[in-house]
């Protein structure tokens, strides 16, 4: 099968042009321009319906439509905020990464229009406190775009001012979730707030505020300078565009590449990402969606990668971090992997998700280390179904997905583990 | 005094959040702190509630609920090794057993010197560079076996120079 190129990159432009990262560069190639339209010439509820029309969904892992989100913004409550989630933690996932370090300007200018669209003077960067570099980074960047009138004070003549902030958090997975980033963000523990209300009415000190992701607000002013229909020429009818995806693990090119949404897993691993590293041991499963998702294996290949064809295969597209794995890791490690990783990140808010984790990885551990019992497997199943859709949040039920995959696809995997035991 | 000696810097985290709403500045304010002092202790989370005017409990709970912020001894160097999915099939075990066995320390201890702290942590978005790690924050990709020692060396050196370290990651490069 070809693979299917895609012309150019709408967020990882550094892909098409060097250097793009210096604020000079950006500019010689129209950087900043759609920021002047925006403010100068187009009203906000335009620029809405743009965004609205090209059908851009959040990149984060939801899926949820960006215009949408953004119309659900009560015009009369002041002031807005717009916080952008850099919080980049899911397993699997570094695309966020690459856009911070190598294209922040188009970010930073994503920002500025998507400000002015919602009515926010002051927007909040939240990025993981381990990207140490990209935070600092980034405060050089909005320096630059302030000394040259790009950020700050009476943009462009407009009358209209947006300040961006840069605040690293401070290695707490939970806080991507964004009304954990939220309460982070006010210099409290990272734990999510009961919703409604929604961040949209009640977010940041209580004020109407849009979370959105970095490559989704990277992705505006493309929309902005080239149109919905442009955008719409990428990717399928219900998921348009582009998505920078992250693979990772057995594979022979792993790294971002920047894909038309619904092209199938198996060009994606084989025709993008240069196929298996080593010929001898072929593919075992895949964490389609980062460490949250539901694992899939070689009868899946054909998937096309987009929201909806995911969710109906019972998985996701999440945030855009495939893990592929070769038939030399066993399943009972990865899976203990996995939900160590959310016992570690779980918040401690409510139980299902506090308890339950460990009581995964009590088990899991136990038969990884040569102690399993007889009876351990529907032991981690029935501690599934008790989490699954009781947790206050989504994490408490990502710690199932290793769970339930373990057993749908590997089960005699896992009871000869224990066999050997006895 | 924390404020009094970084006075400039602190007020210009103040100045990014409401007036009203400067425990916003705990964080930054925090990781400060700790590239000051060298770690989280009771006064220095005494002083940051201070600055704050927070209570002292409120500060305490936020330095135990995230990874980045010390309550004990470490080292001038953190070592942050990801022994994640998919990093834990790609090399990062190796590594780990190799620091171990480099610096004379289990992960989780500070060496006799109080040079290197070595850590195995959660996934730090670099998974195409497995195996990496983070010393101070700053990445260090693919650390292949052969690549170990200079780099250990190189970190022990910058330290013996007197570069400045911050454990925060506030001079991170890249």
């Amino acid at each position: 099968m070809p693979k299917t190129e895609i012309k150019e990159h709408i967020v990882m432009r550094n892909r098409d042009i060097e250097n793009i990262r210096d604020l000079d560069v950006y500019l010689a190639n129209g950087g900043y321009a759609m920021a002047k339209q925006a403010l100068t010439s187009m009203t906000p509820a335009a620029i809405i319906d743009e965004v609205k029309k090209s059908g851009l969904r959040g990149r984060g892992g939801a899926g949820f439509p960006t215009g949408v989100k953004w119309s659900f913004v009560p015009k009369e409550l002041n002031p807005k905020y717009l916080v952008v989630n850099a919080d980049e933690s899911e397993p699997g996932t570094f695309n966020n990464h690459e856009i911070i370090d190598e294209n922040p300007h188009q970010l930073l200018e994503g920002i500025v229009i998507s400000a002015f669209a919602i009515g926010a003077n002051v927007a909040y960067i939240y990025i993981r406190g381990e990207f140490a570099y990209g935070a600092r980074f980034l405060e050089q960047k909005i320096a630059e775009a302030r000394e040259r009138g790009l950020i700050g004070k009476n943009l462009f003549g407009s009358g209209y001012d947006v300040e961006i902030y840069v605040h690293r958090g401070a290695g707490a997975y939970i806080c991507g979730e964004e009304t954990a980033l939220l309460e982070s963000l006010e210099g409290k523990i990272g734990q999510p707030r009961l919703k409604p209300p929604f961040p949209a009415v009640a977010g940041l000190y209580a004020k109407p505020t849009v979370v959105n992701n970095v490559e989704t607000l990277t992705n505006v002013p493309r929309i902005i300078e080239k149109g919905a229909d442009w955008f719409r020429s990428f990717g399928t009818e219900k998921s348009p565009g582009t998505k920078a995806v992250s693979i990772s693990g057995h594979v022979k090119n792993p790294g971002n590449y920047e894909i038309p949404l619904g092209i199938t897993i198996r060009e994606f691993i084989f025709d993008w990402a240069g196929g298996m590293r080593d010929p001898n041991l072929p593919l075992k499963f895949i964490i389609p969606g980062g460490a949250s998702s539901n694992w899939l294996t070689e009868e899946h290949l054909d998937l096309p990668m987009t929201w909806d064809d995911m969710a109906a295969a019972g998985t996701m597209l999440g945030s855009g971090a495939m893990v592929v794995l070769d038939t030399s890791v066993p399943v009972v490690r990865a899976a203990l992997k996995v939900d160590e990783f959310f016992k570690h990140e779980s918040c401690g808010k409510c139980s299902p998700c506090r308890e339950g984790t460990h009581f995964l990885v009590k088990v899991w551990e136990r038969i990884d280390e040569g102690h399993g019992r007889v009876g351990d497997i529907e032991l981690l199943a029935d501690v599934g179904k008790q989490m699954l859709g009781k947790c206050f949040c989504p994490l408490g039920d990502s710690s199932v997905s290793a769970v339930n995959s373990a057993i749908k696809f590997f089960r005699p995997e896992l009871d000869a583990a224990i066999d050997a035991q006895h | 005094m924390l404020y009094e000696q970084h006075k400039a810097e602190i007020d210009g985290i103040l100045a990014r959040y409401p007036v009203d709403r400067k425990r916003s500045a705990l964080l930054p304010l925090l990781y400060l702190a700790q590239d000051v002092y060298g770690r989280l202790n009771r006064d220095s989370i005494r002083e940051v509630a201070e600055i704050l005017d927070l209570p002292y409990t409120d500060v305490f709970e936020v330095v135990g609920f995230y990874t980045l912020f010390y309550n004990e001894d470490v080292g001038k160097i953190v070592l942050d090794v990801c022994d994640d999915v998919p990093c834990c099939f790609c090399g990062a075990e190796e590594l780990v057993a190799d620091l171990e066995n480099r610096l004379g320390i289990k992960a989780g201890e500070t060496t006799k010197d109080k040079v290197f702290t070595l850590r195995r942590v959660k996934c730090i978005a670099a998974c195409d560079q497995a195996p990496v790690l983070q010393a101070n924050l700053e990445f260090h990709n693919r650390v292949l076996p052969d690549k170990v020692e200079a780099m250990l060396t190189k970190l022990r050196n910058d330290v013996e120079a007197g570069k400045p370290v911050s454990i925060s990651g506030r001079l991170a490069e890249r």
